[in-house]
Order: structure tokens, then C-alpha cells, then sequence
């Protein structure tokens, strides 16, 4: 099967071209089975050719489909290893359920057809990046993924802000982009190639600390932007303008994986430098506790469940950066199927309050709506991280590791710790204000069940959410012995052996996990001028929570503005005054010199005559004279 | 006196005979005379060629040129009726000027070109002149008119055709006249 | 013996003749004549070239240039009743819509 691994990619690019020209003829709800059926087809492939590393002892395998550009070592070649194969799976199968989703929630969109292109689309672009065998060619889903999430938050064009927020999305991730792409010519100039085999294997002899440094950093600016990392995740949360499952899948669970996993799989590279892990760690950290904080305080609940991906995001971040390898992996793929679930529910609830989004006027929710309240429960004690649910476990490892690397990183491990607490916190709060308590809603608001093709991923995930975290705890670390191969050569820090310590680490955590949701529960369950007050009675600490610290405001000031006079100097003063007088002016010359030979014209054949004599006479001579 | 002093008076009377001709062309009034004095050159230059042993050239000239052209002239100055007189006054500013220093300067030039001594009228000049080389009967003539030049022969056939169905069309009457 | 340089001058001057008489007058007839005219310089050139070099290819040459003449004349001619036709006058200076 590994043979045929390039179907995983080739089938959604064959949904999203067959929609793109067919989609108009195919019946609503059947274009979106046809997309689904694409990317679980592209799950199976990937789940049977997984098992020979499941089963273990296997080799990754690298398959060449085309040469593309051989003077710089990229061609169409694609690596299947287990950490590919992880990343594939989840790719694929969360992609699935939330494909099954949008069945239910785009139903009645009159672009129903071009949601579903652009999704299989997406997942073909997201495929190619985590198979890429080389940097070119992840770099080209890099890119592809980046277009693909333009076309999906901008999907609503119509409203201004969606289409804004698509301009912003693209704009921030270029400039990381930016850097990513001097990364990559550092990287060839090291290694005369772009392809993985080619690099890692001569990291040792070729790489300087210097330049291991350089290419660290840079290839964390392009994660940066990709990842939403500081200083570049302002583009997440307006990207909640896309349609819920986007925002799930693209801005959730997928997509903004990407950074974590090009560092990742970049690990030999970081094995040189010390320096740059650091930063990627420290970077995650605050990330995390800074997205938390203005978690705490957001109305919306797509922009809490935003912030809170930024948020855990940086704790994958803080794992890579600790050389935690498999610990950041983990909680990627752990937090693909709880945050998913999150948002699902999320767009369960929105679909059925008719697009209300603020949790001010929901409340009481769970019991018109009891199956996504069960379900988002577990997703919230997932993220909050209680055990024995997946976050817990994913989480707790990459604190433990930080705590075993010690010195700088202590500091790190208590920055997560508090934001553990702070995760706790806000989602309990989301889950009160919108299931428990007294309705808040509108008049015309009816909110019901959603159908069964929305709520049976919601179960999927949930189940997911429980179970997904026991394939790597410390009684059995699955998980690592899985992702072996993909790391050859490579030191991976572990959490601590020895039980008394991860006791005590374990513990601090689900102190911090359970802490946070009681306080979360208690300070919402009662009434609504009660937690008004509580939330007053922060200020004006809340409100520089609510307004996300000002950052876009600054950014608009300092960037942004200085940009557009630019802009506006070089259209109306170079442009106009000087390109376009140049040009006119050459015209204007033109025209002048016509004016001037223009009597020679007289229309009079004898005064045609006489300049042909002369010339004739001219030639005579020329003639003679030269012998 | 001999052979040599013919040619010179031949040529000297001729010469006269032809610059007469061409200065009337020019500066005759009435388009009869300049058509009479391309006559006279007409004649002189076959006289001309006969001197030079060209006796087919002069006698062709004399048919197709004096005889066939001139007359065609003739009837077309006659036909549009400009055989009126044409005034000395130059409508077109300093053309006069401009032609008066073209003249200028190509005399200039062949004053120039004669007086340096290298001018040379004919580089490639044999040192003698072979009699029956260059005698140009119908026979000599037509030898390489119908071997080297047989091409170029038919062409001007051709052209002759459709030089005169050019003419009838252009010249043609046109028939609907309401 | 006469000098082939006399030839030779003499057939220039009937050149240089001609063309001033083109460039002198109005008469689109007499303009013609003298373009003849010039064809005739140059035939009394060619002749005069070839018996020099021994050549009989010069007369060859005047043998189609008369020819050639003639066509020339034939549809010349044919062109400047036309134009009389319409426009009822034979002056070249009235025929000035190419001004510009």
C-alpha cells in the first residue's frame, strides 16, 4: 500500500477538481458526500498504509513521483514515515468528520458546491505539506494551504469583514513566509539541497552553530505566522469570519499545525542549536499565557475558542522548543480532536441560535440542545486538561519535560502551569454561560437539536477526546516507540522515570486543571448581575483582556498606517508625476518631432524630386569616393 | 584625315545637336517644341550609336523610341489639349533655390572628380578596343539576347502585354454616365 | 579615335539636363519627356561603357531599357489622360493631396 501513498493526496485533489468543473450538476447534499468520501478514501489509504509502523520495525520510505526541480534537489517526492503517517491521520480523519459536518451546517448556502471544493482542496494542499519529502515541496502545500484558507474565511465575500479578514490571514502568514523562505535558501546553501534525506543526514558534518541558529529562527518566523504565534497570530482570530467547520478544521486542527510540525520534522537541524529551541519555547510560552488571558474575557465564543488555539498552540511550541518532540506531537493530535469538537459544537449551537454568537445571550442551552451540551463537556474537560481525557495526558507531558530540562525552562514550566489554570477557567466559563442557567436568548431565536449529520461527528470526536489520549502515557508510551523512526539520531527529551516526581508534577497540573473549572463554575452559575460584577470588579485588567491588549490597534498605528501613505506617495506623487510624466512625455517628444518634420510632406512631386536628386548625388559620390 | 577625324566631327555635331535638343526639353514654352527637341536628341543619340558600332540599338531607337514613343506623345499633347503655353512663374517656394544649389553642387563635384586625376570613367577598360568584339549587328546581339538574357527577354514580352492592358483600362471610358 | 570620356561627359550633362528640366517644370508631359531624356543619357552611357571594356553586354542592356521605356510610356501616358479626365489640368502642382 505504501505504493499507492500518493492516492491519499490524489483523491481530494480529484474531489476538489472534479467539484470545481461538476459541482453545479450534483444535487446539494451529494457533493458534500462525494468531498467526504474523498478524504476518508484518502484516511483509509493512509490508516492501512500505517500499519506496517504500527506494527513496527518498519522503514520510511520515500517515493519520487516526478523530477521538478533537480538543480536544487526538489522534485514531487513524498516521505512516508510514522510522524507523516500521524499527521496524515489526523489530517484525514478529523477532515472527515468535519467534512460530514458541513453537510448539515452549509446546508442551504447557495455556494454549497464551492465550500466543498475549496475544503477537499485545502486537504489536498494540507496532505502535500506533511508528506513533502523535501522543503520544496512542503513549502509548496505551505503556500497552497495559505490560499486555500484565504478562499475559506473569505468565504462569505459579500460581508466586508469576511473578505478583511481573508486579506489579513494571507498578508500576516507572508510575512512569515518571508522568513521561512530565507530559511530555506540558508538551508540549500548549507546543503546544496532541499530534500530531507539530503539535509538531515548531513546535519552533523555540514551544519555550523551559527547557521543552525539562523535557520532555526527563521523557519520559527514562518511557523510564527503559520502557527499564530506572537508576534503573528493576529490573523486568527478575525478569521473567525469563516463558516464554523472552517474555522475547525483550518484554524483548529489542521493548518495551524503546520509550524509545529516543520520544526518537528526540522529536529536535526534543531539538534545544533540550542539557542533557537529556546526561543521556540519561550515564544510558546508567552503565546500561551498571553492568548489565555484575552481568552478569559471574550464574548464571542469563537474568538474564546480562537484565542484558546493560539493559546495551546503555544504549548506545542513550548514542547518542540524543549526538544520534546513526541510531546508536541501529541498534544497536536490530541487537541485536533477536542478543539474540533469544541468548534463543531460551537457551530451546532450557532446553526441552531440562527448565527448568535455572543455568549451574553445564550444560556441555559442544554436542555434544548442535550447532546452537544454532553459533548462539549468532554471537549472542555479535555482542553482543561482532567484526566483521565486526552488533554490531560498530552499535556501533562510536555510539562513534565520542560520541568526535566530544567534551567530556563523552569520558568517555562510555571508559565504553562498558570496557563493550565487559565484554560480551565475560560472553558468552564463558556460551557456555563452557553448551556447552564436561565435562557438569555432573543425572542426570535428557536434553538433545537442539531440533525444527526452534525451531531454524529460530535460523538466521533468526543470519543476520540476521551480515548485519544491513552495511546502514549507513562505506564505505555505507544506513541514514542511509534514515532521512533522519525527521529533517528535525534535526542528527545522525556518527561522524568521516576514516579515520584511525575507524581508530583501530575498532580500540580490537575490541581491547576481542577482549580480553574471550579472557579470557572462557580463564579458563572449565578445569576447574570453576579458575574457582571465579578468580571467589573477585574477592571481594568478585563478590559485590556477584552480588547486582546490593543495589539491590532498598535499594529493598525505603527505598520498598517505608515504602509498606506507610503502607498498612497508612491501611486499619486512617483507614480502619476513621475512614471506616467516620463511616459507622456516620450509621447509628447514623439508627437513634437512629427510636428517639426511634418513640412517636409508638401505634397508637391517636384519637392520630392529634388530630395531624390540629392540623395542620388550623395550616393555618387559615396560611390566614387570609395573607389 | 581618316577614320579618326570623322568620328570627332561626327560626334562633335552630334553632341551639339543633342545638348541643342535636351535645353530646348526644358525651356521651350509650348509642349510641341520640347516634344520636337526630344526628337532632335533622340536622333542624335542614334547617330551616336551608330559611331560606336551599335547599328541595331540606333536603328531600334529610331523606330520604337522616335518613331512609336514621340508619336504617342504627340497625340497625348494634342488629345489634352495642353498644348497651350505655361507660365515662367514658379508657384513653389525657393524651389528654384533648392534645385539651383543641387546643380551647384554636382557640378562642384564633377569639376572636383575631374580635376584630381584619379577619376577614371570606366575602371574596368580594356587597353584596346577589339572592332568585332563590340560590333553590334543583329547577329552579334542576338546571340547573347537568346542564350543568357532569354529570361529576362520573355519577361519584358510580358511586360509589354501588360503595360498595354494597363493602359486600356486606365484610359478607358466609362460607359455609365447617367 | 574619341575618347570614351567624352562619351561619357556628354551623357552626363544630358542627365543632369533632365533632371533639372523634371524639377523645373509644371507640365506633367514635359516632366515626362525629360525623365526620356535621362533614359537616353544612360543608354548613350551603356553603349559607350561596353565598347570599352570590349563588352557587347552593354548594348544588350540598352536593348531592354528600350523596352522597357516604352512600357513605361504606354502606361505614364495612359495615368496623366486619367488624371486629366479628372481634374482637367495637366499641372503636377495641382495634384497635392498628399500635403501633411
Amino acid at each position: 500500500m505504501t505504493d499507492f501513498i500518493w492516492l491519499v493526496i490524489a483523491l481530494p485533489l480529484a474531489g476538489a477538481v472534479f467539484l470545481h468543473f461538476f459541482g453545479r450538476y450534483v444535487k446539494e447534499p451529494l457533493s458534500g458526500w462525494l468531498a467526504s468520501a474523498a478524504i476518508g478514501g484518502a484516511f483509509v489509504v493512509s490508516a492501512v498504509a500505517a500499519v506496517p509502523f504500527i506494527q513496527g520495525g518498519a522503514e520510511p520510505v520515500t517515493i519520487s513521483l516526478w523530477e521538478w526541480m533537480p538543480a536544487i534537489g526538489a522534485s514531487f517526492e513524498l516521505l512516508w514515515d510514522p510522524l507523516a503517517a500521524l499527521m496524515a491521520l489526523v489530517v484525514t480523519g478529523v477532515g472527515t468528520l468535519i467534512h460530514v459536518f458541513a453537510i448539515g451546517y452549509m446546508h442551504g448556502d447557495e455556494r454549497f458546491h464551492r465550500f466543498f471544493t475549496n475544503l477537499n482542496l485545502f486537504a489536498a494542499s494540507m496532505l502535500t505539506l506533511v508528506l513533502a519529502g523535501n522543503y520544496a515541496m512542503l513549502f509548496l502545500g505551505w503556500e497552497l494551504v495559505g490560499l486555500c484558507s484565504y478562499l475559506l474565511i473569505g468565504f462569505w465575500y459579500t460581508r466586508t469583514t469576511a473578505a478583511a479578514a481573508a486579506k489579513k490571514a494571507f498578508i500576516v502568514n507572508r510575512i512569515g513566509d518571508f522568513g521561512f523562505m530565507i530559511g530555506l535558501m540558508l538551508v540549500f546553501t548549507v546543503f546544496g539541497t532541499l530534500s530531507f534525506a539530503g539535509v538531515f543526514e548531513r546535519a552533523a558534518e555540514e551544519l555550523t552553530g551559527g547557521m543552525a541558529t539562523a535557520i532555526g529562527l527563521l523557519l520559527l518566523v514562518g511557523a510564527a505566522g503559520k502557527s499564530a504565534q506572537i508576534p503573528l497570530y493576529v490573523w486568527l482570530p478575525d478569521a473567525m469570519e469563516g463558516p464554523t467547520p472552517v474555522s475547525a478544521l483550518i484554524h483548529a486542527a489542521t493548518m495551524v499545525t503546520a509550524g509545529v510540525y516543520v520544526i518537528a520534522r526540522s529536529a536535526p537541524i534543531y539538534e545544533f542549536t540550542p539557542v533557537a529551541s529556546i526561543v521556540v519555547a519561550s515564544v510558546g510560552a508567552l503565546t500561551a499565557i498571553w492568548a489565555a488571558s484575552i481568552a478569559l474575557a471574550q464574548r464571542d465564543i469563537k474568538k474564546v475558542l480562537a484565542y484558546s488555539t493560539i493559546s495551546q498552540l503555544g504549548f506545542m511550541f513550548l514542547a518542540v522548543g524543549a526538544r520534546a518532540y513526541v510531546a508536541g506531537v501529541f498534544h497536536l493530535m490530541t487537541h485536533a480532536f477536542f478543539k474540533a469538537l469544541l468548534f463543531l459544537g460551537a457551530g451546532s449551537v450557532i446553526h441552531s441560535m440562527s448565527d448568535e454568537q455572543d455568549m451574553h445571550r445564550m444560556g441555559g442551552l442544554m436542555r434544548k440542545m442535550p447532546l452537544t451540551a454532553a459533548t462539549m463537556a468532554v471537549g472542555a474537560l479535555a482542553l482543561a486538561g482532567i484526566p483521565p481525557l486526552a488533554g490531560f495526558w498530552s499535556k501533562d507531558e510536555i510539562l513534565a519535560a520542560d520541568f526535566a530540562r530544567g534551567g530556563w525552562y523552569y520558568f517555562l514550566w510555571i508559565i504553562g502551569l498558570v496557563t493550565a489554570l487559565l484554560t480551565a477557567f475560560y472553558i468552564a466559563r463558556l460551557w456555563v454561560l452557553v448551556f447552564y442557567g436561565e435562557p438569555r436568548w432573543q425572542e426570535d431565536a428557536h434553538p433545537h437539536e442539531s440533525p444527526r449529520v452534525m451531531t454524529l461527528p460530535l460523538v466521533a470526536l468526543a470519543f476520540l477526546s476521551v480515548v485519544g489520549g491513552l495511546v502514549n502515557t507513562p505506564f505505555r508510551l505507544g506513541l514514542e516507540h511509534f514515532l521512533e523512526p522519525s527521529f533517528e539520531g535525534v535526542h528527545i527529551q522525556e518527561a522524568p522515570t521516576d514516579w515520584l516526581t511525575l507524581g508530583i508534577l501530575a498532580a500540580l497540573s490537575i490541581l491547576a486543571a481542577v482549580v480553574g473549572v471550579g472557579a470557572g463554575v462557580l463564579a458563572y452559575k449565578r445569576p447574570p448581575e453576579r458575574w457582571r460584577r465579578f468580571e467589573e470588579s477585574f477592571e481594568p485588567l478585563w478590559g485590556t483582556w477584552e480588547l486582546a491588549y490593543g495589539v491590532d490597534d498598535l499594529y493598525g498605528r505603527t505598520l498598517v498606517l505608515p504602509g498606506r501613505r507610503l502607498a498612497e506617495a508612491a501611486a499619486f506623487s512617483v507614480d502619476a508625476k513621475v512614471v506616467d510624466g516620463a511616459v507622456n512625455g516620450v509621447g509628447r517628444l514623439v508627437r513634437g518631432a512629427g510636428d517639426w518634420a511634418r513640412p517636409l510632406q508638401t505634397g508637391f512631386v517636384r519637392n520630392y524630386g529634388v530630395l531624390f536628386l540629392a540623395g542620388a548625388l550623395v550616393v555618387v559620390v559615396w560611390l566614387v569616393a570609395s573607389g | 584625315m581618316g577614320k579618326r577625324m570623322v568620328e570627332t566631327v561626327i560626334f562633335v555635331v552630334a553632341a551639339v545637336a543633342a545638348l541643342a535638343g535636351a535645353v530646348t526639353v526644358v525651356l521651350a514654352r509650348n509642349p510641341i517644341y520640347s516634344a520636337v527637341g526630344l526628337l532632335g536628341t533622340l536622333f542624335s543619340v542614334a547617330t551616336l550609336s551608330v559611331v560606336q558600332l551599335a547599328p541595331l540599338v540606333a536603328a531600334v531607337q529610331v523606330i520604337v523610341y522616335a518613331g512609336a514613343v514621340m508619336t504617342l506623345f504627340l497625340f497625348v499633347i494634342m488629345l489634352i489639349g495642353v498644348d497651350k503655353e505655361e507660365t515662367r512663374v514658379e508657384p513653389l517656394p525657393r524651389q528654384r533655390m533648392w534645385v539651383g544649389i543641387l546643380a551647384g553642387a554636382v557640378i562642384l563635384f564633377a569639376a572636383g572628380a575631374a580635376l584630381s586625376g584619379e577619376f577614371v570613367w570606366v575602371p574596368a577598360a580594356a587597353t584596346a578596343i577589339d572592332q568585332d568584339a563590340t560590333n553590334g549587328t543583329i547577329q552579334a546581339v542576338a546571340e547573347p539576347l537568346f542564350t543568357d538574357w532569354v529570361l529576362a527577354f520573355e519577361a519584358t514580352a510580358l511586360l509589354l502585354t501588360i503595360a498595354a492592358a494597363g493602359a486600356v483600362v486606365l484610359a478607358q471610358f466609362k460607359r455609365k454616365r447617367a | 579615335m574619341v575618347p570614351v570620356g567624352w562619351y561619357m561627359a556628354l551623357a552626363a550633362a544630358l542627365f543632369l539636363i533632365g533632371a533639372l528640366g523634371m524639377l523645373l517644370r509644371r507640365n506633367a508631359l514635359v516632366m515626362f519627356m525629360c525623365i526620356e531624356l535621362m533614359l537616353n543619357a544612360v543608354n548613350l552611357t551603356l553603349i559607350s561603357a561596353g565598347r570599352a571594356m570590349n563588352d557587347l553586354n552593354g548594348q544588350v542592356a540598352v536593348f531592354f531599357i528600350l523596352v522597357v521605356a516604352a512600357a513605361e510610356v504606354v502606361v505614364g501616358l495612359a495615368i496623366i489622360v486619367a488624371i486629366f479626365r479628372r481634374r482637367a489640368t495637366a499641372s503636377v502642382d495641382e495634384l497635392s493631396e498628399l500635403r501633411g
